[in-house]
This record gives structure tokens, sequence and C-alpha cells, in this order.
């Protein structure tokens, strides 16, 4: 069943047309990942979806759920359960783990977020009260996204490179937060250009030059990854 | 409100009930209460429109608990002028919280004049937190001259977050010996027509002298701030940095004027210093979570100025 439909969208920006007539079905508590070169339109692709500023004058549409939420706030889209983890997730200087966490779920108790931040591999004692700020590491700042991402338990999930600098021993925590949002019931999506990520999903999209020119099962677009790009007008307009 | 819900406020209950809590405790220019430790010495003098304080720590002297400061005006309209005279002996250790509670002020000046002298090898933290109330008529001016000897700390926090500023002026000047470390910090949320205006400099003249300036503020409404940072670094080693982050919502107008002043070839001074609103994917990441701007601004807001 479908939980996100991308019907004919499109999205110019400065000119430019950086999503070209996508049509996608996001299936319910489905796993997906949506490949591609860099600049092929990827991040932009889950930007639009989110509904970020400079993202919503679009053409077609999107539909979650059945009803169009292409006039919806970022907010609005949140509520109902569709939420993104950034390549590069932000900093803010005095917020602490725990309040940023409980920002995600506000009924949350504190074992919740301490619980959550145990799922991604982090020691709830040295992290809670520290300060999501520039003292953390990439790495440590994606884990605690995820660990808020869990903890908000949104039914569409976006993870926007979700390996970015992560250490080869954190990326299978990485992994086992994907897993957890499955469990959970979340409809995730992975934005990447990892085959190891790649592998975590049951379908996958190939797009190239803000166009879908390849979607399948993971073994049909293995290929892409042995630089074996499907035939495509490739323009590499960056985002 | 009287003095014991003023005191509540600030959970003064716990700590002028410890005997080993040293407290002083100022309304308007009575002394209510005062509670001394070994080698803390606090004399006062209550005036016409304050009181002037006197203390002293002696040699050697470092003491465990946090001092507790508390001046207060309960009146609606009133003039407090605090005169401050810290002398902290060699090698000693104090930590003062400073409580300034103006909940019901209607029309209230609060003036505090200090002078403060660290001897050598002594560390001397200050921290001063106001709690005012949302009538904007209340005019602050904490001013202070400190000489901070040989290896010794100082370090300050003035906190302005709870209720209306009203207009703030703070002026604080510094000068910081060989091997001393100076740490400033001011946290002040502006709003509705507030004034802040912030000067503190910094003078490292010794060698190896070390000063951090920081300042965080957030404007709103028709709120205006000023801040006005400077270093001077004029001996060998010195090293200074000043750090301004101003937040403006509405038709809030922020101004940061840091000064760094380096008069020798060995001293080295940075600044850095921001303005603006909120970073759009701080905001965005709170929305996507489900918070509305208003809420997700309040969020980073609280976080910069906790």
């Amino acid at each position: 069943m479908t939980i996100l439909s991308l019907k004919n969208l499109s999205l110019t920006l400065n000119g430019k047309k950086i999503l070209d007539n996508i049509n996608i079905d996001f299936w319910e508590k489905h796993v997906h990942a949506v490949v591609g070169p860099n600049g092929a339109g990827k991040s932009t692709l889950a930007y639009t979806i989110m509904g970020l500023e400079g993202y919503r004058k679009v053409e077609g549409d999107i539909f979650f759920e059945g009803k169009s939420i292409k006039n919806l706030s970022v907010t609005e889209r949140a509520k109902k359960g569709i939420t993104l983890g950034w390549q590069e997730p932000a900093r803010y200087e005095g917020l602490t783990v725990e309040k940023f966490i409980l920002s995600s779920a506000k009924k949350m108790s504190l074992d919740e977020v301490k619980d959550s931040l145990i799922k991604v591999g982090l020691d709830p004692d040295e992290y809670t009260k520290r300060a999501l700020d520039k003292t953390l590491s990439g790495g440590e700042r994606k884990k605690i996204e995820l660990a808020s991402i869990l903890a908000m338990r949104p039914k569409f999930v976006m993870l926007d490179e979700p390996d970015s600098g992560i250490d080869v021993a954190s990326l299978e925590k990485i992994f086992e937060g994907i897993k957890l949002l499955r469990e959970q019931g979340s409809t995730v999506v992975l934005i990447t250009h990892s085959i190891a990520v790649m592998k975590k999903a049951e379908h996958a999209f190939l797009i190239c030059g803000g166009k879908v020119v390849e979607k399948g099962r993971i073994s049909k677009l293995l290929p892409y990854f042995e630089n074996k790009c499907l035939p495509c007008d490739h323009k590499n307009i960056p985002d | 409100m009287e003095v014991d819900d003023l005191l509540k406020l600030i959970r003064g209950d716990l700590f002028l009930q410890d005997k080993k809590t040293a407290h002083l405790t100022i309304n308007l220019n009575k002394v209510l209460s005062k509670n001394l430790v070994p080698g803390l010495h606090v004399d006062t003098k209550e005036n016409k429109d304050g009181v002037d304080v006197k203390i002293k720590v002696d040699d050697n002297i470092r003491i465990k608990n946090k001092v507790h400061l508390c001046f207060g005006i309960t009146k609606e309209k009133a003039i407090q002028k605090i005169n401050m005279d810290v002398d902290v002996g060699k090698n000693a250790k104090i930590s003062i919280l400073s409580h300034c509670i103006f909940p019901k002020a209607v029309n209230i000046k609060h003036i505090m004049d200090a002078k403060i002298k660290i001897d050598e090898g002594s560390i001397y933290t200050y921290e001063e937190k106001h709690i005012h109330s949302m009538d904007g008529n209340i005019e602050v001016y904490p001013k202070a001259f400190v000489e901070v000897g040989k290896k010794s700390r100082f370090k300050t926090e003035f906190e302005l977050i709870k209720g209306r500023v009203g207009k703030l002026d703070i002026d604080y000047e510094i000068t910081g010996e060989k091997n001393s470390v100076i740490e400033m910090t001011s946290k002040v949320s502006g709003k509705s027509d507030d004034i802040i205006k912030i000067k503190e400099v910094g003078n490292l003249v010794g060698e190896n002298a070390k000063g951090v300036l920081k300042s965080r503020i957030a404007v709103r409404d028709n709120a205006s701030a000023e801040v006005y940072n400077t270093i001077v670094a004029t001996a060998p080693y010195a090293r200074g940095h000043v750090d301004c982050k101003e937040i403006i919502q509405d038709n809030g107008v922020a101004r940061a004027i840091p000064i760094v002043e380096v008069k020798h070839p060995k001293a080295h001074v940075t600044h850095e210093a921001a303005i603006g609103s909120v970073d759009t994917k701080q905001l965005e990441t709170l929305m996507a979570r489900g918070l509305n701007e208003e809420e997700a601004v309040e969020v980073i807001i609280e976080g910069l100025l906790s």
C-alpha cells in the first residue's frame, strides 16, 4: 500500500529544473533507497517532500495517505508523521541533547530519552546533558538526530546520507536504527550513494539529472554501483 | 510580594538555613540577614539609597559552598545603589551567586558599583542572575573595575532572561596580570522596547594572560542591543577572544562592536560576531519534528541563553 506518492513532481530553482516530472510511490512500512550521482537531485527530493523553505513551489503534487500535502508547512507535514534526517545535522549552542530529543516527543520521559540514545549506541550518562554544539563530532550529531527520529516515531522518514561522517563501528548502530524504525512501523527512505546503505533497503530508485531513470529491486540497481550507470541524458546539475 | 516570597523565588529558603553557606540578603537599603563562614568577612553600611558592602576573603581560604548575595527591591518604585568592595587574598577561592530580584518593579533603578581585587593565585567566580517583573520601567547599571592578580582567575556570568530587561547598561573593565585568566559571559533576552548596552574591556597586561569576552543576546519586538567588547593585549603570549552572538526577531535591532587591540608582536587576539535571525537549518530541523516556528525559535533561544 502506498503511503506517500509523488505525481509528476517538478521543481525549478534559479531557472534550472532540478526535479523533472518525478513519479514515485513509497510503500508503507518498507525501506526504500534513492540513489544517484552527486547533484542528481536526491537531497532536493527529500527537502521538497519535507516542504523546506525554497522547495515549496512545485509542479505536480505530493500525496500522503491519499491527501495532497503540497500546500502544508513543514510543521504540518511533520505533525502528519513525515520527518527528515539531514546529511549534516544542525548544531545548537546551549541546547542539551535531552531537550533536543524531547522536542521531538513532548510526552516522552527521561528514561525514554535515554533509551533512544542507547539504541544508537550512545551512553546516556555521557550525552543527555551535553550541548548539541560544536563540541560534538558530525558522527555523534548524526546518531543523536537518529535518536530523536526514533523518539518521534514517524510514519515516513527520509534519512539523507545516513552513513555520512560515521565510522565503521558506528555504522552498524545506524543500520540497527534503520531496522528499528522499520520495526516501529515507519516507512524509511534512504538517500544515499553507498552500496552498503542501499542494501539495507527493499526497493530503490535511481535518480539522474532530476529524473527517475530506473526503479525496482535492489539487485536490479546494483549495476549502477559497478560503474554501469544506466543510459540516460545525464545532466549533473548541482543541488 | 514580601521578602519571604522573594526568597522562595530563588530557593533562598534552602541556603538561608544552611549555616555552612554564607549569604547576605539586602532589601532596598536594609540588610535583612547575613551568615558568614570562616575566612570570609562581610561588612555592610546602610545608606539612604542602598548599602556599602565590603567583602574580604583571607589568604589561603578556599570557600567550599557558593556564597549567596540577594539584592532585592519589593517596592514598586525605588533606587538601590550597592557599592561593593571585594578583596580576595592570596591563594584564596570564592564563588558568589548574586540574585537581583525586582518582581514588582514599576519604576526601579538598581546601580551596582564594584571594585574587585583578586590577589595572586586566587579564583573569583561571580554569577549575577536577575529576575524582573514584566513591567519595563526598570534600569540596571552594573559597573565594575576588576584587578586580576598573577596566576589568578576571574570568571563572571551575567544573566537577565526572566521578565523585562527595561534598560540595562553594563560597564566592566578588567585588567589581567601575568598568567591570569579572565572569562566574562553576558546572557540577556530583550523584548518590547528594552534597551541593552554592554561595554566590557579586558586588558591583558601580563605575560601569558588570557581573556574571553562572550555575549549571547536575543532581542525581539522593538528591543535593541549594543555590545562593545574590547580586548587589549600588551604583553607577550597574551591570548584573547571576543565572541558575540545576537539573535534578532520582529523589529529588534542589534549591534556588535568588537575591538581587538594588540600591542605586542607575540600577543594574539581574535574575535567573532554573528547577528541575525535564527539559523534556518536549526529551525527547520525542529519544525520537521513537529514544533511550530514560534516554539522552535523559543527552544533555540532558550538553548543559546541557557
